[in-house]
């Protein structure tokens, strides 16, 4: 179960579409935002709530990167490795993280706080490097400026 | 140098507002539309114009329309391919961040030119903030009465909805697309039938990308004719380039077709970076060949020049890189993104990205042993041509284009030809 205003908006995107399961990937989505990650219990209830097989929800959490199936940090911190990231330091950006934090990539703080992740393209290759914290783009970052960034999360 | 698509970009944002959007000339050219066109002409005045698609595979998108059938049983279907995902892309992010309601308009008269009464704008999960703008932008326009039922008294009635991918760069390839806005892994479909035919739920389906979508309210304004003269006979119009790396002032800049690529990098990103030479570009997104600094110099940026020299003007991203890159580990970089983005469907595709990563990380160590380039470019030859879709020459062009051009950059990985160096060196 979602909360009553998640099971109202998920009410209203199955409307958005003649079949039910196209709904999955919201679906995900809301549990996601309600629980941090998808649990065991999320995917049998999207399962029913769409009229789709349990292994049927499964298969498709596993196959998209932006869900995942363990908890993570409160702060996903993403940091862009592909070329126009790389080519302007993104690699150090990384290295900075993984010192600041004591942490290495896919790895979550003891407090669970922070959870530093490297991902594929960002879609911000003009205002690399970039870091992607939970949906929040951060442009240009720094060694300086990421450091900031990760005081100031509370 | 007129501009089409950008015109409202230094509003940074506030043309998202829809009553802004119509004082600066939106809106009109959908009850345009509606009262003096009929559906065909439309699909007409867009093959006039010469309009290819702005996704990376330059199909003329008058005759992809004109593939829909006029009579069918199941709904017919636009979409709006915004997962947008090639690596050194991000223009259709600024086009609908900036300027949602001339894509909406577009879609809206798409739909009215293909008798579609249904649209979706799959958009990849990362674009969170413009999957809001998107939705907020839409919700006006049906407040407005651009959306729902009988658009503007016309009879006509277009629903639009977005949908949010969720980090898979394989879903910006059509028909994996349509799977997953069916709620599905995202694995590419078997073509044909092609998606005009059999697309989304079965329905007769055109998927178009971002730019091409907002092209279209100004070849209703101004006609195809209009349209085509801005660029070259066969690549008509403006395009979006997107440049990243090694220069200045990367951005998005809007530029007629065939510009030429050196007066993009040296006037619009004013020149390299630090004053540095050239060494290589990506013209077209991560996917085409690589481009030495010589080839550069006579290109001009459209589809036949750049294909001419040996690319591809694909998505439009230009990826400039100075001497101080190293042209190995650029290309092991992006080997390891398609390696991570192989959706695992087809054999070549699947097993080849991962052997060829393999490759490249022993000689990242500088193991490298004597033949593995040779093996690098034989493991992209039997990639090249024989995945089930586009994404496995994808991941192959790159790395034989890379060998063919920079092959020091490579030779040097080779522990035995270390070796040989340091004894000369002796």
């Amino acid at each position: 179960m979602f909360t009553q205003a998640n099971e109202t908006k998920l009410d209203e995107i199955i409307t958005h579409y003649p079949v039910k399961r196209s709904a999955v990937l919201p679906a995900l989505y809301i549990a996601q935002e309600e629980h941090g990650y998808v649990t065991d219990d999320d995917v049998k209830y999207i399962a029913q709530r769409l009229d789709m097989r349990v292994n049927e929800v499964e298969e498709v959490v596993t196959f998209y990167t932006m869900y995942s199936r363990k908890p993570v940090g409160k702060y996903k911190l993403q940091v862009c490795r592909t070329l126009s990231c790389a080519l302007l330091g993104a690699e150090k950006i990384a290295e900075h993280i993984e010192h600041k934090l004591h942490i290495g990539m896919g790895e979550t703080t003891a407090d669970g706080k922070f959870t530093l992740m490297e991902v594929e393209c960002l879609g911000f290759c003009d205002l690399a490097p970039c870091l992607q914290v939970n949906f929040d783009y951060h442009e240009k970052v720094t060694t300086d400026s990421v450091d900031q960034l990760i005081d100031g999360l509370k | 140098m007129t501009k089409v698509l950008t015109n409202r970009f230094h509003l940074k944002g506030q043309a998202c507002d829809i009553d802004v959007y119509k004082q600066t000339g939106g809106y009109q050219a959908l009850p345009k539309a509606l009262k003096e066109f009929q559906p065909d002409q439309i699909i007409e005045e867009v093959k006039k114009s010469a309009l290819r698609g702005r996704g990376g595979a330059g199909f003329p998108t008058g005759m992809k329309w004109s593939f829909v059938p006029k009579e069918s049983k199941r709904p017919k279907y636009v979409v709006c391919n915004a997962d947008e995902s090639e690596p050194g892309t991000g223009k259709d992010r600024d086009l609908m961040r900036y300027d949602p309601h001339q894509l909406i308009e577009g879609m809206i008269i798409a739909g009215f030119a293909l008798g579609s009464n249904t649209s979706y704008i799959y958009i990849r999960g990362e674009y969170w903030f413009i999957k809001e703008i998107l939705e907020k932008a839409i919700a006006q326009a049906y407040a407005q009465g651009y959306l729902g039922k009988n658009i503007l008294g016309s009879g006509f009635d277009h629903e639009m909805y977005v949908h949010p991918g969720a980090g898979a760069y394989i879903c910006g390839e059509e028909t994996a697309l349509l799977e997953s806005l069916e709620g599905k892994r995202g694995h590419p479909r078997l073509k044909p039938p092609f998606p005009a035919v059999v697309g989304l739920y079965g329905g007769p389906t055109v998927v178009n990308n971002v730019e091409t979508l907002a092209v279209v309210p100004h070849i209703i304004m101004n006609g195809g004719e209009w349209y085509k003269s801005l660029g070259t006979e066969k690549s008509g119009g403006t395009k979006l380039f997107t440049v990243s790396g090694h220069v200045n002032n990367p951005g998005n800049f809007e530029v007629p077709m065939g510009y030429p690529l050196m007066s993009l990098i040296n006037n619009e990103c004013g020149g390299i970076s630090g004053g540095r030479k050239l060494k290589a570009v990506i013209p077209g997104g991560s996917s085409v060949p690589i481009l030495t600094a010589e080839e550069c110099q006579n290109i001009t940026m459209d589809y036949e020049s750049v294909a001419a020299a040996g690319s591809m003007l694909g998505s439009g991203g230009v990826i400039v890189m100075d001497e101080t890159a190293d042209i190995f580990e650029s290309t092991m970089n992006l080997t390891h993104f398609y390696k991570h983005e192989s959706c695992g469907w087809c054999t070549p595709c699947r097993e080849g990205t991962r052997w060829l990563y393999k490759v490249f990380e022993r000689m990242k160590r500088y193991e490298g042993r004597p033949g593995d380039v040779e093996l690098l470019y034989d493991l992209a030859d039997k990639i090249l041509g024989k995945s089930f879709c586009a994404l496995g020459d994808a991941a192959a062009m790159p790395v034989q284009s890379a060998i063919k051009k920079f092959r020091e950059d490579f030779d040097r990985r080779i522990k035995h030809n270390l070796i040989q160096i340091a004894k000369a060196a002796d």
